[in-house]
């Protein structure tokens, strides 16, 4: 019996990415068909074109673009398809927009789990299915082992502004309330407190979630909120300080109104970090005419993302620009900027 | 949290502010000798509540300060090279060298990594059997038992791929130092607590007799620093020059033997540069002989390496007590945290850095 | 200098041939080498330095200096000379 000489035909059955399913061949539809399809789809998407021709309703278009690098990938509390997604819906809708479209675009290591790929674009699906938004286009490259670490993810996206709605971090006035929705730290420390070589473990989990159920709703009862921000990096210090700064006003805060989670105090004690310079993914910070306080507040402490919601301060006319709290003890001290990435340390 | 939040309770700390009040009947200069209470007392903002009778002035015991501008131009010489895995506590990383910091060098690809405890460096080395691990071995007596646990374990597995870069510092030599300067000005110290932690108060015992000043070992939350002033200031108006422990639940009169001992089996006292301070004898710990072969300097023929510290900066008369961070006409103005001109703007901890944060506006 | 924060003792365990531990501060745990306090029993606090266990805390000093500060709060021995002065504000600073 002969045996004829089969050519060997290429593997098509990958577990790990390789460079060729980012070249726009067969594996690049393979990648498409077997990662990305079967959990997003959409009128849009599944007409697989170079673009999305979107139908806009009327008003102001809100448009707004941010890359998640996040590591680890996987962290208590998320992923960083999760964070990319509500990331940016937190983005537009604290610009009073309602988000409709987002497009991702994904850098992936060569070598990366396509397992874990799919982990993350379900995740995606899932955080988009609940913030009401649609993933109507996107792109995928694969870079050399090394070139990235294991999978960054670009979202933009695209919202329309509520008609009478004016946010802007130049609105903010004296007398104005601030307030914050809820616990400070939970993602910086969930993400610290997960990566290796710190010797830690907690509980800690990230906060990440898209607030745009809850912006809308707090629109609603206040149409003239002044501005809203996600506390993202840089935590609460960082974004209070880019307020009182753009409305050249002073911002005063109460030590003893800022809500920590016991643990994320734990962790941060530890470390030697002030959880007012750790980021959030799913906070808020307010600024509203004092007269609306109230009716906010109610409103945002009826969802899970605005539970613990607390006026923490006013703004002042003194100090433009500058943000000063009201320590535990009466006296009073400036909240900075941090400086840069938040290092445990020893002294 | 136990042991930390019975400690920051605001209406004991009233208490004892009014205590101080009542107790000092004229004006005391004391000098907090540990970094981290200088933070406390600026974060919680007791330089406000303080009366106007009690000056605190800030010490050298911020061990990212005063590590020499040598040290650190050896350590980003040894960080760079290829084979190198640089570790090191996160305060050191952005503390400048003549013209780069250690961020710097790892954007340049230098491998160098954060760690919470030297023991991880150890760790590293057992995982990585090709490189060569480095631990920048900074510190005060508080910091020597991990330091030296971390060469003698490594002594004990027979690790080789291992050494530390020693800048290890001592209080007492400083406290001594500031004391017989001309310039001194401080008439009683709040000693470190955690310091105390490890090497006890006995130490104290003769600087106090021989400089005639009040010594109380002092913890860092905010009841405990009070009550480490106020203990002060009776002593400073009753003229007792003793050493009296505020710190009962950390502190014990000799300190942790165990500690001790494995501190002087891998460690010598040896002179030791201060950053902006200049030479103290007998103020740092070097690696002993049996240990040499840890040694980073050695191992990578960098110990010839010298450098001499910017004339602008006056971060030496800041760390002796001489002068305050805003006293000083560069402060908030040519140095900030961004553009520190020296090492005491650099650490978050560092006296010019707490002034910076926490209250720059009230020297502006 | 010298961050070192109290944590409660929770597991014990050996790491080449080092007595190691698990601390928990406020439910966030860190790992710590135990051999300067050899005598630390599960359940115990001790400060934690650089990865390092220094001191088990002496809980009997702990309470009986709480305890004489408390005194001296209701007994009314700290009783200010003058009346409470306002908090400093901003612009007086």
């Amino acid at each position: 019996m002969t045996v004829l000489p089969l050519c060997p035909t290429p593997i098509m059955q990958h577990e790990t990415v390789q460079m060729a399913h980012g070249a726009g061949g067969r594996l690049s539809q393979s990648l498409m068909q077997r990662v990305f399809m079967p959990h997003i789809h959409n009128s849009y998407l599944d007409l697989l074109d170079d673009q999305a021709k979107l139908d806009l309703p009327p008003g102001m278009v809100a448009f707004t673009t941010d890359s998640y690098v996040v590591s680890p990938i996987f962290f208590p509390g998320g992923t960083i398809g999760e964070l990319a997604v509500n990331g940016t819906v937190n983005d537009l809708a604290v610009g009073g927009a309602r988000p409709l479209y987002l497009s991702a675009g994904f850098i992936i290591e060569e070598g990366f789990s396509l397992a874990e790929l799919e982990t993350i674009v379900i995740s995606m699906a899932e955080a988009a299915r609940k913030a009401g938004v649609m993933i109507v286009t996107g792109d995928t490259k694969v870079v050399g082992k090394g070139q990235c670490d294991k999978l960054f993810i670009n979202t933009s996206g695209i919202g329309i502004v509520r008609e009478g709605v004016n946010l802007s971090c130049r609105n903010l006035h004296p007398g104005d309330s601030i307030i914050l929705s809820g616990t400070v730290g939970d993602h910086g420390m969930a993400i610290m407190t997960s990566r290796e070589g710190l010797s830690f473990q907690s509980r800690i989990k990230s906060d990440c979630a898209a607030l745009s159920g809850m912006i809308a709703a707090m629109l609603d009862v206040a149409p003239a909120i002044h501005a809203m921000r996600d506390p993202t990096r840089g935590g609460v210090a960082a974004t209070l300080n880019e307020l009182a700064v753009s409305s050249n006003v002073g911002i005063s805060i109460n030590e003893t109104t800022i809500p920590v989670k016991a643990e994320v105090r734990g962790a941060c004690e530890l470390l030697g970090i002030d959880p007012l310079h750790v980021a959030n993914e799913g906070k808020l910070v307010v600024a509203v005419a004092a007269v609306d306080a109230a009716k906010v507040l109610e409103v945002m402490r009826s969802f899970a993302e605005g539970r613990d919601a607390v006026i923490i301060g006013s703004v002042v006319n003194l100090h433009p620009g500058m943000v000063v709290m009201r320590t535990a003890f009466g006296s009073q001290r400036i909240i900075d900027l941090p400086l840069g990435e938040q290092l445990p340390r020893i002294c | 949290m136990k042991y930390i939040d019975e400690y920051r309770d605001p209406e004991l700390a009233r208490k004892l502010l009014d205590e101080i009040r009542r107790t000092a009947t004229r004006h005391w200069t004391i000098m907090e000798i540990c970094g981290g209470q200088t933070h406390s007392i600026m974060r919680n903002g007791f330089d406000q509540l303080l009366p106007d009778t009690i000056e605190l002035v800030h010490g050298p015991g911020c061990p990212v300060c005063v590590t020499p501008l040598e040290s650190i131009e050896r350590a980003l010489l040894v960080a760079a090279r290829k084979e190198v895995i640089f570790t090191s506590f996160g305060d050191m990383l952005r503390v400048p060298g003549s013209a780069k910091d250690l961020f710097m060098v790892r954007s340049e690809g230098g491998d160098v990594r954060i760690l919470f405890s030297p023991l991880d460096a150890l760790q590293i080395a057992r995982d990585n059997p090709s490189k060569e691990v480095v631990f920048f071995a900074v510190g005060f007596e508080t910091t020597a038992p991990a330091n030296a646990m971390a060469v003698w374990q490594a002594a004990r597995e027979g690790i080789k791929n291992f050494s530390v870069l020693v800048s290890q510092v001592m209080v007492p030599p400083a406290m001594r130092a500031i004391l017989s300067s001309p310039a001194n000005r401080v008439q009683g110290f709040l000693a470190a607590g955690h310091v105390c932690a490890v090497m006890g108060y006995e130490e104290y015992e003769p600087v106090a007799r021989e400089f005639h000043v009040p010594i109380v070992p002092t913890g860092f939350e905010p009841v405990d620093l009070l009550a480490g002033i106020l203990k002060t200031v009776e002593l400073l108006e009753e003229g007792r020059a003793e050493v009296v422990n505020r710190y009962g639940r950390v502190v014990s009169r000799e300190g942790n033997l165990v500690a001790q001992k494995i501190i002087s089996e891998v460690f010598e006292v040896t002179d030791r540069q201060w950053r902006g301070i200049g030479l103290i004898p007998g103020s740092g710990l070097s690696l002993r002989e049996a240990y040499s072969h840890y040694d980073a300097e050695k191992k990578f023929d960098v110990s010839h390496i010298c450098a001499s510290e910017s004339p602008l900066c006056m971060s030496g008369s800041v760390l002796q007590g001489v002068l305050k961070p805003d006293g000083c006409p560069a402060f908030a103005r040519e140095c900030t945290p961004e553009h520190p001109l020296g090492a005491t703007m650099v650490s978050s901890e560092g006296a010019c850095a707490a002034y910076y944060n926490y209250h720059r506006n009230f020297a502006l | 200098m010298c961050l070192a924060i109290p944590g409660k003792l929770v597991e014990l365990s050996n790491e080449n041939g080092l007595k190691m531990g698990i601390v928990d501060v406020n439910g966030s745990k860190t790992r710590a080498c135990l051999e300067y306090v050899p005598e630390i029993q599960l359940g115990q606090y001790t400060i934690v330095h650089a990865g390092f266990a220094l001191k088990i805390i002496d809980e009997e000093d702990a309470a009986e200096s709480l305890k004489l500060w408390q005194e001296l709060i209701e007994s009314g021995a700290f009783q200010p000379d003058e009346p409470d002065r306002e908090p400093p504000t901003f612009e007086s600073l």
